[in-house]
């Protein structure tokens, strides 16, 4: 977990300022224009790329339905947290003035297709999509609001997993988000999980894994472990393809593979056939 | 160059030791594992096999035993005091096949009104291969899932290490307690020290910082009650610290015993629910 800030493991993406993006699966190089054009999609391998929080809002929200909720829950310094790099408090207000977000979740309640929902999404862009106990409490938070208001819940994750700054409190968001979706389930209401790229560690183990349909885009890396750190345990190279989305399907984790531009119609679709 | 929290451990001969000293102790191959614990506090333990899936996993046993008298279901974090034994026991880091397999006792021990007794203290889950591919993500999300609302007592005991998500799968209960230098954390110090330091060296920082003993966990509310050990530390008396484990356990089942079945449920996701809720 929190393997997210590791430097190895960091997609190789130019500096903000060059013109040229380089696809972080296939390598292949295109201008930064065409990357934006094709909505962070690689034409050549249809890799899908992350897109900010708000960027997924806008594409899965129908128009203006979107209302923001638990923006005033932020992330906590509990632990006066520092490391050699600096304070925890200094690089989150950093990630909050860069993001323009509270937390590395976006909440609110919308319409999609037509459909009531409670919509959470994860920016990577937010200190590597980490839980931290904001995260987990707006998570918990809109389990509670979805019972109460009878909304289907959907969670797009985008994380390197448990944010370690905030200690063992982070660790424990990891079973407070799941107790809080195991009562969205008991009172009826199905839960959409959308695995987007990267979802890994802390929250591929707890909520995201958790959708009563696990749903994910092309490509993208879902796991549990680091690969270098299983590579080291087991001595063998792993498959080219591990911890893919494509790999998650095959062995039985993930009931779709969902291409950007259909996400939207396939999630309201789910839940009209739900009777929601 | 960071400021550098850890105390100087002073000359005072009863200094509570830093937390790189617990870790240490924590990891200490003489400390009490769990079958130390299940043959000094148990009656009568018969373990069980297998997920009824794919494998029985050695990382996590469970059975079932009694105590004073009352059959409870045990599971626990399999680790050993030699290498032979750790080889076998794959060091007490469970497979997804473990985190089934605990919860399928767990699901027989609602059945028949059996309280369950967990015994943490693994490094993390296992990272391999087939434990991927076999789903060790949705293995522990499902655990965390599936112990919120299990309707019967859990009383869980932090050992040793509480090596993050692999530890927390059998860690949601509706008591937490935690030996005096056990350790329980979001990440290893090594991991913590080479991601945010750059440098393993460093975990004795990283321990510090990241709160990880418990008094540290019982401030911060993560646990509820520390177990005291035998001076210098469990390895030094194994028999006695397992003496006060049982004393903490019957002190446990006894509280937990008298409140119904959807109030223990209820109160167990209050407890989560107060979790880093600082708005
Ligand atoms: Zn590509």
């Amino acid at each position: 977990m929190g393997w997210f800030e590791r430097k190895d493991e960091k997609p190789k993406i130019p500096p903000a300022k060059a013109l040229w993006a380089i696809c972080p699966k296939c390598y292949s190089h295109m201008e930064k224009s065409v990357w934006k054009a094709n909505n962070a999609i690689c034409p050549k391998c249809n890799y899908h790329g992350r897109l900010t929080a708000r960027e997924r809002i806008a594409q899965t929200a129908d128009a203006g339905t979107f209302a923001e909720v638990f923006r005033e829950v932020s992330y906590s310094d509990h632990l006066a947290f520092h490391d050699a790099t600096g304070d925890y408090k200094t690089k989150v207000e950093a990630t909050i003035a860069k993001t323009g977000e509270s937390e590395s979740i976006v909440m609110g309640t919308c319409k999609i297709g037509g459909h009531a929902a409670m919509l959470g999404v994860m920016d990577f862009a937010f200190m590597g999509g980490s839980l931290g106990t904001g995260t987990g409490e707006k998570i918990a938070r809109a389990c509670e609001q979805a019972i109460a208001e009878r909304r289907p819940l959907v969670i797009f994750s985008a994380s390197g997993g448990a944010r370690m700054h905030e200690g063992i409190l982070s660790l424990m968001q990891m079973a407070k988000t799941s107790a809080a979706i195991a009562r969205v389930k008991e009172a009826g209401l199905p839960f959409i999980s959308v695995l987007t790229d990267p979802t890994t560690g802390g929250v591929s183990a707890s909520y995201a894994m958790l959708g009563d349909i696990n749903i994910t885009e092309p490509r993208a890396l879902i796991g549990f472990a680091g690969r270098r750190v299983i590579e080291n345990t087991i001595h063998q190279k792993l498959p080219a393809d591990f911890q893919s989305a494509e790999y998650l399907e095959k062995h039985g984790f993930i009931d779709r593979i969902v291409e950007r531009k259909d996400m939207k119609a396939f999630i309201a679709k789910m839940l009209a056939f739900w009777h929601f | 160059m960071a400021k550098v929290v850890r105390k100087k451990a002073g000359p005072a001969k009863r200094k509570a030791p830093c937390a790189m000293e617990r870790v240490k102790l924590a990891r200490d191959a003489k400390r009490p594992h769990l079958r130390d614990f299940i043959a000094n506090i148990f009656d009568d333990f018969e373990e069980l096999h297998g997920d009824r899936l794919v494998n029985d996993d050695r990382g996590l046993v469970g059975g079932f035993a009694t105590l004073d008298g009352t059959p409870v279901l045990v599971l626990g974090h399999n680790k050993g005091e030699t290498v032979e034994e750790n080889m076998a026991a794959n060091f007490g880091m469970a497979n997804p096949d473990g985190y089934r397999k605990a919860m399928r006792l767990a699901k027989l021990a609602e059945r028949f009104g059996n309280p369950v007794v967990t015994f943490v203290d693994t490094p993390g889950a296992y990272p391999g291969r087939e434990a991927e591919e076999r789903g060790q993500a949705e293995a522990i999300a499902k655990s965390l899932e599936f112990f919120s609302t299990l309707k019967t007592p859990v009383i869980v005991v932090v050992t040793g290490e509480g090596g993050s998500g692999g530890a927390l799968a059998i860690a949601v209960g509706d008591k937490v307690l935690m030996l005096e230098n056990a350790v329980y954390s979001v990440i290893s110090p090594e991991g913590c020290a080479g991601i945010l330091w750059r440098d393993g060296s460093k975990a004795p920082e990283a321990a510090e910082a990241l709160k990880i003993t418990a008094p540290d966990l019982l401030k911060l509310g993560a646990i509820d009650e520390i177990v005291p050990e035998p001076p210098g530390g469990a390895q030094n008396d194994r028999a006695a610290a397992c003496a006060l484990v049982r004393a903490a356990i019957v002190k446990a089942l006894a509280e937990l015993a008298p409140i119904a079945a959807d109030e223990l449920v209820a109160r167990r996701y209050a407890r989560l629910r107060a979790m880093g809720n600082f708005y």
